[in-house]
């Protein structure tokens, strides 16, 4: 008969798990595809934060003598036609990038929350307009949408976050309202009622905060995508103006010109973006299966 | 506006009945009328109930499931669901102001500060992801002008007074941290925080475990003795009843079918369903004997009608052993037939004569 080694069977299931520290090493043993994606999530945000400590190049500044420099020597990464060193743009795009990503996402959940949460709360003909709403954006793809937005309300980075979190907005709506949905019939809703508070207090009070879980799941998985789509719409020349680098626009400057004479103009600026959005998917992922107990395996 | 002394946001106060409830005369609900609108047709789930509660007593409000006792509890807070329910007749007098011609928002200040309710299920009755202390917190927050931290430390005096151990440290827990019998006593610290004059109990030890249930009753017969909170206790346990009651409603089909003091009321029931469930519950003392003639338990026979199609006479008349024709065709009247002692029920003195306990 097979002996039992009841801790080490503990220890797989996660007991022991106390503090933050041994709750992190317990994440990472449990996923970790998931703890790759946040190291490379990670390794994004100190790279975009401490880009200046890590380049002596201005990502900006353009030198006729070092255009099309080959990776290696004095341009870790080479140089653009301008004679911009590639590795500065990189790790500016970064930051671009994450202000972008994080900050579309956090402007799209809150305002799909606050949608999501009233329209499911409190129901009748301000829901249904609110449902036919998010039913029309939500038959358009989402770069489309995008592109719309962004054409019409102009090249910049603060219109570029608008633009990608418009067409967010549905998608949370519906979650954070069918939890709503669900929610709002609860007897601690009902108990809250009868302490005499308001409406609008039990919905943000007591409702919202149990939406949380999804909500983060959600965040966590519309970020690689907000990277994307801010990488397709510069690339589409209607994201981030010059001069700032942008990984989607280094694509697009460099793609039909260079690809074949420069190959490194591409290949960087691509793996940056397959990169950012491989980490915080597989991220997203983890999150996911770890806040939702029913989809463990 | 000059020379009134008494502050009076209704003016419906004067319209009362008698003369404005005098002495101790802390809740008076007259003849109030809560029916549902529904696909299905009409339903008056509470029907013409008059009831009035004293200062510091308990009432228990009896029935089976269904027969109204929880909507005249709901009622009595005014949160009946909006369509489909409405209060369409009666007064709701509490110190003196009709609570059914308050706004919304006078009525959200009465609600947890001058009546109090316990739900049936304290698992779920608590909010999972906040704290039970910021849970308690809220509600003084919510209506007294105190600072959190004043509050938080009235959440700790409150546990103490259900008699949660430690509660310094229980304020800071989940509800999922707590056992169900803690979590009632939460629910209650909840409900008693500023200190409502009235507290219903909706079924408070339906969820719990037998042993609990003594305790939680025991807590809250002790805590009305020390705060001096009227409460009314909605059961259909009689055991439960017969422990804490002072004065015992019986409902049935959204009326009120009998009314006594607790000792009257198990000892001489005028009403046959009131002897129909007094009948039900088992009796070790009747047990003992073998050669007894009746050791079995006696059931009522049938169902609750569906309130949309009540019959023209006595609604229990279709189950009752006694019904004449009288009692299909004519509701009986709601008669004193005893001093303090109500009852509907055309053979009132049939119940009381054939009585096989005793």
């Amino acid at each position: 008969m097979a002996v039992i080694d009841h801790n080490a069977e503990l220890n797989k299931a996660g007991a022991n798990v106390t503090g933050t520290w041994s709750s992190f090493k317990y994440f990472c043993r449990r996923y970790p595809l998931g703890a790759a994606g946040g190291v490379i999530c990670i390794l994004f945000v100190l790279i975009a934060l401490f880009a200046p400590l890590l380049t002596g190049y201005d990502p900006t500044s353009t030198n006729a003598r070092s255009s099309l420099a080959k990776p290696g020597g004095a341009h870790l990464l080479g140089a653009d036609f301008m004679g911009r060193d590639m590795w500065a743009r990189i790790i500016y795009g970064a930051r671009i990038s994450l202000i972008v990503g994080i900050g579309s996402t956090v402007l799209g959940c809150l305002l799909g929350v606050i949608v999501g949460l009233t329209s499911g709360y409190f129901g009748g003909w301000y829901d249904l307009i609110v449902q036919r709403l998010s039913d029309i954006m939500q038959s358009l793809p989402l770069l489309v949408m995008a592109l719309v937005m962004a054409a019409s309300l102009g090249p910049s980075m603060t219109n570029t976050i608008i633009a990608i979190a418009i067409p967010t907005i549905p998608s949370v709506a519906r979650v954070i309202r069918s939890n709503t949905l669900q929610l709002r019939e609860m007897p601690y809703v009902e108990a809250a009622r009868a302490v005499g508070m308001t409406e609008i207090q039990i919905a943000f009070r007591h409702v919202l905060p149990n939406t949380m879980a999804p909500l983060i799941v959600l965040g966590t998985a519309k970020l690689g995508s907000a990277i994307l789509t801010e990488a397709s719409l510069s690339f589409l020349g209607l994201g981030i103006p010059e001069p700032h680098p942008s990984w989607g626009r280094m694509l697009s400057e460099s793609a039909a010109e260079y690809v074949r004479t420069a190959p490194w103009l591409v290949i960087f600026p691509g793996i940056a973006i397959s990169l950012a959005v491989f980490g915080s998917n597989l991220l997203g992922d983890a999150v996911r299966d770890m806040l939702d107990p029913r989809q463990r395996t | 506006m000059t020379a009134t002394t008494a502050p009076t946001l209704s003016p419906s106060t004067a319209a009362a009945p008698t003369k404005a409830p005098a002495g101790d005369v802390l809740l008076d609900v007259v003849n109030l009328q809560t029916y549902f609108f529904t696909r299905q047709g009409l339903v008056k789930a509470v029907d013409g109930v008059s009831f009035q509660l004293k200062r510091g007593e308990t009432l228990a409000i009896v029935g089976e499931s269904g027969c109204g006792k929880s909507i005249t509890a709901l009622s009595l807070l005014r949160l009946i669901p909006d369509p489909p329910g409405r209060i369409v007749g009666g007064s709701i007098t509490l110190d003196g102001r009709n609570l059914i011609d308050l706004s919304e928002e006078e009525m959200r200040r009465v609600r947890g500060n001058d009546i109090s309710m316990i739900f049936q299920e304290p698992m779920t009755s608590l909010n999972p992801v906040m704290t039970i202390g910021d849970q308690i917190a809220e509600v003084v927050r919510l209506h007294q002008s105190v600072s959190k931290a004043e509050a938080l430390k009235k959440a700790e005096d409150m546990l103490r007074i259900v008699r949660i151990p430690v509660p310094e440290q229980r304020v800071k827990e989940y509800p999922h941290q707590l056992s169900g019998g803690m979590r009632q006593r939460a629910m209650i610290a909840i409900a008693l925080a500023c200190s409502p004059k009235v507290l219903i109990a909706d079924e408070p030890t339906t969820a719990l475990d037998v042993t609990i249930q003594a305790q939680i009753l025991d807590l809250i017969v002790n805590l009305q003795k020390t705060l001096g909170t009227a409460v009314i206790l909605i059961t259909h346990d009689l055991g439960v009843v017969a422990e804490t009651a002072e004065r015992v409603i019986v409902m049935y089909a959204g009326r009120k079918v009998e009314e006594a003091g607790v000792v009257e009321l198990f000892g001489n029931p005028l009403h046959p369903y009131t002897k129909g469930l007094l009948n039900s519950i088992p009796r070790l003392d009747l047990m003992r004997g073998v050669e007894e003639a009746a050791p079995r338990l006696q059931e009522i026979p049938g169902i609750v009608p569906a309130l949309t199609s009540l019959p023209k006479g006595c609604a229990f008349a279709p189950r009752c052993p006694l019904a004449e024709d009288k009692c299909q065709s004519e509701y009986p009247p709601y008669l004193e037939k005893s001093p303090g002692h109500w009852a509907a029920c055309w053979r009132s003195d049939a119940v009381s004569g054939g009585r096989n306990h005793g």
